[in-house]
């Protein structure tokens, strides 16, 4: 159980100052090596003694992790860019708007001047019960408190829920969905690509990480390409405490309109499983249609399908399907229903 | 090095949670080294069979050239357990050495697969079919006795030829039964901690303690049936054992295989032609195995 101590426990630092040298250190440790970015997800758990890594790899002395780069096809983001340097990077504020405004709801303005992008995609899931030590399916056991008749689980998943009933609760992640956005991974075997999607992974595939990462595996940038710079962008985030809290729910859209209709779209949301989703059924549905509110109306209904309440949490079904009304509709076209 | 994986419980108790998941590798070397080892008993050490008598060449004269062994509902089960088996031990372990994918739902299909089938052939086997056959008998163990005494290189007199099984077999069976019912049992109980068409999700069915020991107990049957079936598919694939083989796919045997290792009189089989009276065919041993 959690032992709340306001020092850290004792561990062996190692400071790498090459993303190499950082790689070789994680692949040397194996399963010992914790990764240190911001802090702001590690700092908990290893004050509150509920991991305890022998070694933890410290990455703020990596200079190339650092940094918004331009690139023939749009921006490199150093994963170990705080969520600050990217709310403000001006190609951002101008192009990527989504990016901002997301980055921008996280937490508080002292714990986005310190995470990181790398970490907030990153970042464990935020079940109190895990988070108490408890021997869950997620910690290596074989039960989850929080789907349980008695269990408070308000802030949980209504979607692909698979023994663990965590949900993800970054909210940059679906907006780098939403921008088909590319995490590159520095692997012992060389550097891998892949889509912002498929950096992360539900219970059904591993019920005990939110994202691929494997030992000796770093994420060392993430690619927005300019396919969607520009675009007509929608981010809301629905929290108990608006100056500072995960999100309940949040909704991250991209869309391209032409003549009125819906040519391009990319939707994904957050904080409904243990991975953001993206909505490609709902994509395949407004595709060609009108961007307005009868679209939008028909896409909340169409994303909320197969949604599962638990005891506590059935608010979030509606108020889903509302939020992806309005990233596509448009908050003034639409209305609230229940 | 301890066996089982413990976590401490909300109320503070030491529980077990599972069994430790070297033990997978513990069952893959148990069942690779058995191979070796009986592979080169048999290339080098071992002598040939020899078997006592087994009635009159009138009786071995009247054994059709196909014997029939397993009929088709028995090959049926024996295959639909097969896969669900393999599948079951797959989607077990697998995730366990690295190869991630969406297990659970796979698992729980093919384990109800396996509970039906199992379900099935209990009824089976019990009224339709020799239910005793596979259960060791009084020759069995008299004969597991002479054989002993003999690979020992004592005076002992020739075992009898089997009957339907021989006594490994059935020893084998016995070993499934164990392990597939302990899988079983504790797999039902499991299936209430996952969402499944057949009841609703209840986590409080038993105590930490008590929920502990189902996987603990689930866990060990999976890692023993993981070398029992590596064993059950190496004297599947042996050149000696192959007319067994194909029986569980054809339904039958050769007659010379038949004669060579069964004794008509344990294990009489249905002639095709000139039936005996009742009472003859009791005394040589020819009447219909049902």
């Amino acid at each position: 159980m959690a032992v709340i101590r306001d020092v850290m426990p004792a561990f062996e630092l190692l400071q790498p100052s090459s993303i190499a040298d950082a790689q070789k250190l994680l692949e040397q440790q194996g399963r010992d090596a914790w990764v240190l970015a911001g802090g702001m997800d590690s700092f908990d758990w290893l004050k509150d003694r509920i991991k305890k890594p022998k070694v933890v790899v410290d990455l703020s002395g990596v200079a190339e992790l650092k940094g918004i780069r331009a690139t023939s096809d749009g921006i490199e983001i150093g994963a170990m860019t705080t969520l600050t340097e990217v709310i403000q990077h001006p190609v951002i504020k101008e192009k990527y708007t989504l990016l901002a405004d997301s980055a921008e709801l996280v937490a508080s303005p002292q714990i986005r001047n310190q995470g990181t992008i790398g970490g907030n995609v990153s970042q464990d899931a935020r079940c109190w019960y895990y988070r108490a030590g408890w021997p869950c399916y997620r910690a290596g056991g074989n039960i989850c408190y929080a789907d349980t008749p008695e269990g408070r689980n308000r802030e949980h998943a209504i979607l692909h829920a698979e023994r663990c009933v965590a949900v993800n609760p970054s909210d940059t992640a679906p907006a780098l969905i939403a921008v088909d956005a590319k995490f590159v991974i520095r692997t012992p075997k060389g550097e891998r690509v892949i889509d912002a999607e498929d950096y992360f992974v539900g219970p059904d595939i591993d019920i005990t990480s939110l994202h691929v990462l494997k030992p000796g595996e770093l994420l060392t940038a993430i690619r927005i390409p300019s396919a969607w710079a520009d675009a007509k962008f929608y981010f809301e985030k629905v929290r108990d405490r608006n100056v500072w809290d995960f999100p309940l729910l949040n909704v991250a859209s991209a869309m391209v309109v032409s003549n009125g209709a819906i040519e391009r779209i990319r939707i994904a949301v957050n904080a409904a499983a243990a991975r953001p989703l993206r909505l490609k059924a709902v994509e395949d549905a407004v595709r060609g249609k009108p961007a307005n509110a009868a679209t939008g109306e028909m896409a909340g209904k169409l994303a909320v399908r197969g949604a599962v309440p638990l005891q506590f949490n059935a608010y979030k079904i509606p108020m889903m399907r509302n939020l992806v009304k309005r990233a596509i509709g448009g908050v003034q076209e639409a209305t609230w229903t229940s | 090095m301890d066996f089982l994986e413990w976590a401490k419980s909300p109320w503070g108790q030491n529980v077990p949670i599972h069994i430790a998941w070297f033990l997978i590798w513990v069952a893959l070397i148990a069942g690779f080294l058995f191979f070796i080892v009986h592979a080169t008993y048999l290339r080098y050490f071992a002598k040939p069979k020899e078997f006592a008598s087994s009635g009159s060449p009138l009786i071995a004269a009247r054994i059709p050239e196909h014997v029939p062994r397993h009929s088709l509902t028995a090959r049926l089960f024996h295959w639909v357990m097969a896969a669900s088996m393999f599948t079951l031990l797959f989607t077990a372990f697998l995730p366990k050495l690295g190869i991630q994918f969406d297990w659970v739902t796979y698992h729980w299909i093919a384990g109800s697969v396996l509970t039906v089938s199992i379900l099935f052939h209990i009824i089976h086997a019990s009224f339709f079919m020799d239910f005793w056959s596979i259960w060791p008998d009084k020759i069995d163990v008299r004969d597991a006795g002479r054989r002993i005494l003999r690979f020992m290189g004592k005076a002992a007199p020739p075992p009898d030829k089997f009957a339907k099984y021989p006594l490994e077999n059935k020893l084998y069976h016995g070993a499934i039964v164990a392990a597939g019912l302990s899988a079983i049992v504790t797999g039902v109980f499991m299936m209430f901690r996952v969402r499944t068409i057949f009841f609703p999700r209840n986590p409080y069915l038993f105590g930490d303690l008590t929920w502990g020991m189902i996987y603990v107990l689930h866990g060990l049957a999976g890692v023993g049936l993981i070398a029992l079936i590596m064993v059950h598919v190496y004297f599947g694939l042996r050149p000696e054992k192959r007319p067994i083989t194909k029986s569980m796919i054809f339904g039958w045997m050769s007659r010379d295989f038949y004669l060579k290792e069964h004794d008509p009189r344990r294990w009489p089989v249905e002639t095709p032609t000139s039936s005996p009276t009742p009472q003859g065919a009791a005394a040589e041993g020819l009447r219909d195995a049902g």
